[in-house]
Order: C-alpha cells, then sequence, then structure tokens
C-alpha cells in the first residue's frame, strides 16, 4: 500500500548546506579544537527559516486545542488558558532569569513564589506549601515520600501499605509502588462512595498495623463528592495513617471546602489543570503539594520563605529554604517556574471573590450537561455532580458501538471527545468536564451532538464504526506501531 | 469575569434545566459544616492591573536583559531564534491536551516524533522519549532503568561527583525507598577511580559529560570496563557540546539523559525545562514515560501514535516502574523547533561561538594576577577558575559592573572553596568579556 503523508518529515524537507538561522561572525579569535574528542557528523536536517516555519504552521493544524473549541476531556480540566499569562512568562525578568541568581537579585521571583504558596495554603487550608513538584505525578510522589518517612521517624517502618481506590488514576498505585510501599485497592459502593465497609474491614483488620495512608480523589474520578469523606478520613487517622489528597479534581472545590479542615494530611495540586496553566501538548505540568503542621518538615524542598522580616521602609527578604526534616530535591533549580507565575496571575485575576466562581460555574456546566444528556445515555450514579460526571457510551439496540466510536464520531462534529475508558470500574465509560469557561451555546451544541451521534448509532451505526471521517487522519493501526517501532527517522551515526 | 462567559440569563435556564434553585445547592454533598469557608486571598483586579503588576515583580530580579551573564551550573543563556516562540505560541499547541487522540493530534505526534529523532541523531541512540521534567529526573529515571536491567538483583549505582550536585540529590530523593546503594559521589571522581568501584553488584555507571567543572574526561574506556561486569553507562551529556564533541553512542554509553534546556528554552528561573532520555533498541521497552512511534491509518496515510503504551501507569497502575504521566511536551516541541532552524550548519557554527568565547575568556582571566584556570582538560563552554578571594565578593563585586559571575563552587564542594564555575556562551560579546576580565583584575 503506498503511503500517503499528511506533512512531510522535517528531514525529507532539507537540502545541504540550507539553515534556518542567521548566526553572528566570531568576534574572538579562534581557539584549536582538541580533533580527537570531535564526533565526525552531525545527521540533524538542513532546512530554511521559512521552510521551518511552514512546516510546523501546517503540523499545528493538524491538532485540536482549547483555542478552537470545547475539550471536554474528564479529569483533566481543559479551561482556557488567560493570554496575559502568556505574555508575563514572556518578560525577560522572568524568561531571562538564571535560577542560581543570588537571592538579592531575584528578590521578584522569590516574593511571586512565596505569595502562590500563601494563597494555594489558603484556598486548601494547608499551613505549608511546596511548589517544587514539576507535575501531579511527582506531587504524588511528594506525598507518599512523606507520609513514608513520618512513620520512619517514629519507628512505625511496618506501615508499608496505602489504600487506593479502584477508581483511582494510575498514577497514585504507581506512585505507591515507586515509593517502595503497597498498594491495597479498595472497592466503590453503589453510590460511587468508597465502600465504607471495605474500608473499615481495612483497618480494622490485619493489615491495620501496616497502614501507612490513603489516597483518595475529591471529588472521585467518577466526578462525585464523597459524601462519606468525614467517615472515611476518620478511619484511616484511627489506624494510624494519613490521608492524602488527590488534587486533580480541585476545581470542584474552590471556595467550597477546604481539603484541609476535612482533615487531609497532604494534597498535590496540578496547576495545569486548575490554575489554567496550558497542557502544551503534554506538558509542563506543575504538581504543587500542601501539608498540614505535621508534615510540614518533610516537604520537598527548596520553599520560599521570609529570612528577613521587614523593617521600617526594607522590605522583607525572601530567601530559599530546605525544610528540616525534607524527603530531598525533586528536581534540579524550584520547580516550573514559568507554570507558577501563569497561576500567580491567575489567581490575581480573579481575587477573593472570584476563585470560587470558577468551582460554582464549573459544576453548574457540568451539571447542565448531565442533566441536558442523562434522557439519552445511562447516567449510572445519578446524584449531582462535581466539576465532571460520567455516562456510559453505550446505547441500547445499537450493541455494535462503543464509547470509543462515539469519541471518534464527536471529532467530526468539531469537539474533542471526553475521556473514555476511565475510570476502569465504569463499563464504557465517558467522562465528560466542560469546564467554567465554556459558554452555554457550546454546550448546547455538544449536547446536540451527543443526541445526533446517539440517533446515529441506531440508524447508521458503521459512521461510527468508521469515524472520524473528516479528522486529518482516520482510525491509526496502533498494533503496527507497537510491533514494528519506528522511532526515529535520523539517520544512524557510526558506532 | 471575562473568563466566565454566563449571563445571568444562561444561568437561569441552566439551573432551570438542572432542576435546582441556586447553584450553590449543587453542593448538597459536602459536609454543610466544612460548605463555602471564607477565603483570605487579594480583591480582584483587572487585566490591565495584573500586567503592571507581573511587569513590576519581573523587574525585581537582576535577569539577561539588564545583566552579562557568565553563570550556566546546569542552566545556561543561549541565542533562542524569533521563530521558536511564534510556533510556541499558536494555541493548537499549546493549549491542546496530551494526544491520547491520535485523529486530531498529528500536529504534536509528529513534531514530539521529530523530537525524538533529533536527540537521537545528536545523542548516537536508537530511540528517544518524548521527555522527562529535567535532566535530573532523567538521570533518576535511568537508575530505574539500569535496576530492572538487572531485574533487580544488582544493587549498586555509581555516580561520579563530577555529575551536577542537584541532579545527585534528586537521585538520592527518587529512590529513597529501594534497598540500594548510591556510591561514587565522594571521591575525586576521576574516571580512573571510577573503574575501580564497578563490580557484579553494580547496576550502572552514571559521569557527566562535559562534567559539572566544564571539562570534557576522557571516557574512551569507561564503557569496556562497565559492559565488562555487566553494569550499564549512562552518559549525562549537555546536548550544545553535542554539537562540537563525540556522541554518548560513540562513547558507548547505554543510555544518554540530559537536560536540553539549552536548545531553544529560556533560563526561565528554572523551570520548566525539559529532560531528555535517549537509549539502545535494546532496552526500549524499558523507558518510562511517553513514547511516539510511526504507523498508519486505515487509508494506509502515514501517521504517529503513542506507542508501548502497556508500560505506562493508566494502564499497569501498580506494576508501572514510573508513574510519569504529564512530561514537558512543549518544551520537546521547542526543542524540535530550535533543532530543526539550526540544523547540521547552525548547531555546530553555535558550539564553535561557545567553544572559542570560552576559550578566548580563559586565556584572559588565566592570565591575571591571582586567578588560575583549571586547564588539565579539554573543555566546552565552562571553565573553572581559582581566584583570589571568596566568590560571594566577587559576585558582588561583578554586579555592580553589570555581570551575573559564575557559580561559587565552594557551595557544594568544599576543597574548592574561592573557586567559581564560569560559563561563556554565544550570547556573550567579546566587550562582555572584555570587561568580565578587567573587572576580576580589579579585585585581585
Amino acid at each position: 500500500m503506498a503511503t500517503e503523508e499528511l506533512q512531510p518529515l522535517i528531514y525529507d524537507l532539507g537540502s545541504p548546506g540550507r539553515i534556518g538561522v542567521n548566526l553572528p561572525e566570531c568576534d574572538v579569535p579562534a581557539a584549536s579544537l582538541p580533533a580527537e574528542l570531535l564526533r565526525e557528523s552531525l545527521p540533524l536536517p538542513e532546512v530554511g527559516e521559512v521552510q521551518v516555519v511552514r512546516h510546523f504552521v501546517k503540523l499545528s493544524k493538524l491538532n485540536y486545542s482549547i483555542d478552537q473549541g470545547l475539550y471536554p476531556l474528564g479529569s483533566c480540566t481543559m479551561k482556557y488558558n488567560p493570554k496575559i499569562n502568556e505574555d508575563a512568562a514572556r518578560l525577560p525578568g522572568f524568561a531571562q532569569l538564571h535560577p542560581l541568581t543570588d537571592e538579592d537579585g531575584c528578590q521578584g521571583a522569590l516574593y511571586l513564589m512565596r505569595e502562590l504558596q500563601t494563597w494555594l495554603g489558603e484556598i486548601s487550608g494547608f499551613k505549608a506549601v511546596s511548589l517544587s513538584p514539576a507535575a501531579g505525578a511527582q506531587g504524588e510522589f511528594a506525598g507518599i515520600l512523606m507520609i513514608r518517612q513520618y512513620h520512619l521517624d517514629r519507628g512505625d517502618a511496618q506501615r508499608d501499605v496505602i489504600l487506593v481506590p479502584d477508581s483511582a488514576h494510575g498514577t497514585n498505585p504507581a506512585t505507591v509502588t515507586m515509593a517502595g510501599l503497597n498498594a491495597h485497592e479498595l472497592p466503590a459502593d453503589s453510590q460511587g462512595n468508597v465502600d465504607l465497609q471495605a474500608l473499615r474491614a481495612a483497618c480494622e483488620g490485619d493489615l491495620r498495623e501496616r497502614i501507612a495512608g490513603m489516597m483518595i480523589t475529591v471529588p472521585s474520578t467518577l466526578g462525585l463528592f464523597e459524601s462519606t469523606i468525614l467517615e472515611v478520613i476518620d478511619a484511616v487517622h484511627a489506624a494510624g495513617g494519613l490521608m492524602y489528597m488527590d488534587g486533580a479534581n480541585m476545581n470542584a472545590l474552590m471556595g467550597v471546602v477546604k481539603p484541609g479542615a476535612l482533615g487531609f494530611d497532604v494534597m498535590h495540586y496540578n496547576l495545569h489543570k486548575t490554575f489554567s496553566t496550558p497542557h502544551g501538548g503534554g506538558g509542563p505540568g506543575s504538581g504543587a503539594v500542601g501539608v498540614n503542621a505535621r508534615l510540614a518538615p518533610y516537604l520537598p524542598g527548596p520553599i520560599v520563605e521570609i529570612v528577613e522580616e521587614e523593617e521600617g521602609e526594607e522590605p522583607p527578604l525572601y530567601g530559599f529554604v530546605m525544610p528540616e526534616k525534607s524527603i530531598g530535591r525533586l528536581k534540579a533549580f524550584h520547580g516550573n517556574f514559568g507554570m507558577h507565575l501563569r497561576a500567580y496571575a491567575y489567581i490575581r485575576v480573579y481575587g477573593d471573590s472570584g476563585i470560587r466562581d470558577v468551582t460554582r460555574y464549573a459544576v453548574l456546566n457540568a451539571n447542565y450537561l448531565r442533566a441536558r444528556l442523562m434522557a439519552t445515555y445511562h447516567l449510572p450514579y445519578p446524584r449531582y455532580c462535581g466539576h465532571e460526571f460520567v455516562l456510559e457510551g453505550h446505547i441500547e439496540g445499537a450493541d455494535a458501538v462503543h464509547a470509543l466510536d462515539i469519541s471518534k464520531r464527536l471529532m467530526d462534529y468539531g469537539f474533542h471527545p471526553p475521556t473514555n475508558y476511565f475510570p476502569l470500574i465504569v463499563p464504557e465509560a465517558l467522562l465528560i468536564e466542560p469546564t467554567e469557561t465554556e459558554v452555554k451555546e457550546d454546550l448546547d451544541a455538544f449536547v446536540a451532538a451527543m443526541e445526533a451521534i446517539a440517533a446515529e448509532a441506531l440508524r447508521e451505526p458503521e459512521t461510527l464504526l468508521n469515524a472520524p471521517h473528516t479528522a486529518p487522519v482516520r482510525r491509526l493501526d496502533e498494533v503496527k506501531a507497537a510491533k514494528e517501532l519506528v522511532l526515529c527517522c535520523a539517520p544512524a551515526l557510526p558506532r | 469575569m471575562s473568563y466566565i462567559p454566563h449571563t445571568e440569563a444562561d444561568t437561569r435556564q441552566m439551573l432551570a434545566a438542572i432542576g435546582v434553585p441556586s447553584i450553590d445547592a449543587l453542593f448538597d454533598a459536602v459536609p454543610a459544616s466544612h460548605r463555602f469557608p471564607a477565603l483570605d486571598l487579594p480583591p480582584p483586579m483587572s487585566e490591565m492591573q495584573a500586567a503592571s503588576e507581573m511587569l513590576a515583580i519581573s523587574e525585581a530580579n537582576d535577569h539577561g536583559g539588564d545583566f552579562a551573564i557568565f553563570r550556566g551550573a546546569g542552566a545556561y543563556h543561549h541565542f533562542i531564534p524569533s521563530v521558536v516562540n511564534h510556533i510556541l505560541l499558536r494555541g493548537e499547541f499549546y493549549t491542546a491536551y496530551t494526544p491520547y487522540q491520535p485523529e486530531i493530534s498529528q500536529g504534536t505526534l509528529q513534531a514530539t516524533y521529530e523530537y525524538q529523532s533529533m536527540m537521537c541523531a545528536l545523542t548516537g541512540m536508537d530511540a528517544a522519549n518524548a521527555s522527562h521534567y529535567d535532566g535530573a529526573t532523567s538521570l533518576a529515571e535511568a537508575v530505574t532503568v539500569a535496576l530492572e536491567a538487572s531485574r533487580h538483583r544488582r544493587k549498586k549505582v555509581i555516580l561520579s561527583h563530577a555529575i551536577h550536585p542537584q541532579y545527585r540529590e534528586v537521585v538520592r530523593t527518587y529512590h529513597q525507598g529501594r534497598d540500594i546503594r548510591i556510591i561514587g559521589d565522594r571521591g575525586r571522581g576521576e574516571i580512573v577511580d571510577l573503574i575501580e568501584m564497578l563490580d557484579d553488584n553494580t547496576a550502572m555507571i552514571a559521569v557527566q559529560y562535559p562534567n559539572f567543572f566544564g571539562q570534557i574526561d576522557d571516557l574512551s574506556t569507561l564503557a569496556t570496563a562497565a559492559h565488562q561486569v555487566g553494569a550499564l553507562l549512562v552518559i549525562v551529556a549537555n546536548p550544545m557540546a553535542l554539537s562540537l564533541f563525540k556522541s554518548p553512542g560513540e562513547l558507548g554509553a547505554d543510555i544518554a539523559v540530559g537536560e536540553a534546556q539549552p536548545l531553544g528554552v529560556p533560563l526561565g528561573f528554572g523551570g520548566p525545562y525539559l529532560g531528555y532520555f535517549a537509549t539502545r533498541k535494546k532496552h526500549v521497552r524499558r523507558i518510562a514515560g511517553r513514547i511516539i512511534g510511526e504507523t498508519q491509518d486505515a487509508d494506509g496515510k502515514r501517521a504517529y501514535v503513542m506507542t508501548l503504551r502497556p508500560r505506562e501507569q493508566d494502564i499497569k497502575r501498580e506494576r508501572a516502574s514510573s508513574n510519569i504521566c504529564t512530561n514537558q511536551g512543549l518544551m520537546a516541541l521547542a526543542a524540535s523547533i530550535y533543532l530543526a532552524l539550526m540544523g547540521k550548519n547552525g548547531l555546530r557554527r553555535v558550539g564553535e561561538l561557545n567553544y572559542h568565547k570560552a576559550h578566548y575568556a580563559a586565556e584572559r582571566i588565566d592570565r591575571l594576577d591571582g586567578y588560575s584556570v583549571d586547564k588539565s582538560k579539554a573543555f566546552f563552554n565552562e571553565f573553572t577558575v581559582a581566584c583570589p578571594r571568596p566568590i560571594a565578593d566577587i559576585n558582588a563585586a561583578l554586579l555592580e559592573a553589570g555581570i551575573l559571575g559564575g557559580y561559587d563552587l565552594g557551595q557544594h564542594y568544599f576543597h574548592l572553596q574561592n573557586h567559581m564555575l564560569l560559563c561563556v556562551t554565544e550570547m556573550n560579546s567579546k566587550e562582555e568579556i572584555d570587561r568580565l576580565a578587567d573587572t576580576l583584575a580589579g579585585l585581585a
């Protein structure tokens, strides 16, 4: 079969001698290069500037993005990314600031980080916050390492089990293993809450002495607020464990409830979800962690503190500090600062009265879609939802049609699909999260598309099974990709 | 509020469709005693106010717009062609999610595939992933791969003390829950010393290239020595140095990792940066994180997709070797654009500019009374200078002259009190270098 291509590879565009940038002449005398240490060839492309621009612009047009339309990807909080934040990140005072600048020379950046730490702590009810983690998964890792170290310091080395609901993100159990602990899975009850009986059995049974803590997402990955959350927290605390809250769904909680006040000991925030920093096609993220007083000495460092109080006209001096019993450093330097400053600008614009509205309207939008769509699709948990909800992507009378087919067909209607097949405990799950920045007209258009697709499923299922029809490519052969493993198109180097 | 578009009429209609009297009624599952707490945050701001506040905060920093930067130590001030930023600012790229739906993500997927390919070209490896958080976490993930490669039978990891001190801290953070021993970073750090530490309990040995002191060590015998005892060789390489110097692949490395920030990512106070990870075919299935592979669609059209997915946390859960999910995708795109623009000819030119300027600076400073440059080994764009006074004093005086001086090595290396690590790149003009040398001369 002849292979047609969407856009040639950058390696196929070049011509020997071409270059995509004007570089200056060398203004110092040339030094001699040590021949025996030099490489013989550098097999990079040879492409002109205009070609490079057009290549990447053409590639960009093959993507779907928030800037184009609704992106109801559950658990990902694909809200609008304010443009002013991008401008701020490019100010020379931030973009050209060396991370090892002496503290006197980066007081602006340190002030900003310290304010953000304080605000995140206030929003979630935690005493201390570290901005170090580079992503949510790294925030989880930090949290579980802190819990582990807390128990070790108390001589509780046998506490090696972390309870994880079966609805959890995969990062939760993977994190537990990475920290050298063991994940113990708990089932959900018929309401989508953690099964309290199973939890109590774990906390009061053979595992009792081994329980280090529990990781739980609030609202759960079903988009439901655990109505028994206080009982869950009490049960784990009574067994001597600590409570970790996965903050992926914080967009449902701001100004509504403070996790720290509920009794959580530690949580991570996803600045790239709740606080609008862009996902960038896969990253960067930023996964700050907040803790209560007992875990504060264990935070990953460095964190920013006031190292000299203000005096008269003199402003306070901010500095980096390594917490007393820190689990250590999670990455070089001080976290994804570019994401910190965007989150700072975001919180600053909304302010005290606006942050709660983010959550209120996110929850309004989700419940509106839920109410409109439950007539057409099965809603397994008929309750008010948080910022997202799950439907079953199954149409009565169209057995061949699956959640995947509905998702792919949505592309033809101009929408990004919801998250599908997650959470794992709902068959044919379609997890839908519209976020607060979507306008009602677009939500209505999404509902209309979902209804039209349900009708098509009965009338012409092949249209769904072969979708998408209007995307740049049709469904891909993923088996071929994994079997043939073509991962690189560069000419090989001599060995 | 401009980011929330609801009118009162919208809200009324939506509440009616849901069948609740108010938005607040949707929160009845939240314990009443904890519902709607007060938030002690500053008041809201207009976009105009926010823009001027961000500018004011940014200007309370000593940055590259106002100072000549001679500091590196893991973060490098390089030229970034204008095209890079213009492409990064396309919403199609930066406001997209991870390409889980490949039919409408071919832009991100192909660009990432090209990034992987160009990183293979630079490092001389067979396969690269779509990125890790930064150079330090790439090294920590390399340790996991090496331990897995030995099926966790080998318990020893050797890290040269000439690896960035913060990278070694991160490796220790990542692996504190494991029963392994990390050694090598307290000694002299010469390659011969490291070779002596190798034994059949060693999972891997890692060196930095150029090392933290800027030097190019002779690595010609290291791969053979490591492989003789069955250990993996990991080279932490500055990709900018690979414009001129032999690739980790040519040096026999099994894994090449490092910080790709020099390739089109601004200093940005330390992040977001770009951890690259590249390895041989043999270890491809052990790589953590996302990997993009080529395939075709139902019509036979060439296309790209995330592949080897069963390794990842969302599928393998507690049996995954890493929890990585979100990576540094947009920074990989920056590197992809940067490398495409520079290409074979440009990148080598930039490498030469770095090399010549750094050597010019080293020559000038070495001739100054009281200063001595370590010229015992070849170097690229960083070098160590023994200084006549504490580095803090010298740097304070340099700041007065508009210069961000070198990194104070005494902070991490006790025997290197009064030693600074200077970095000179294509961004430093001869005038700046001369000003640096003249100011240093006045401090002797």
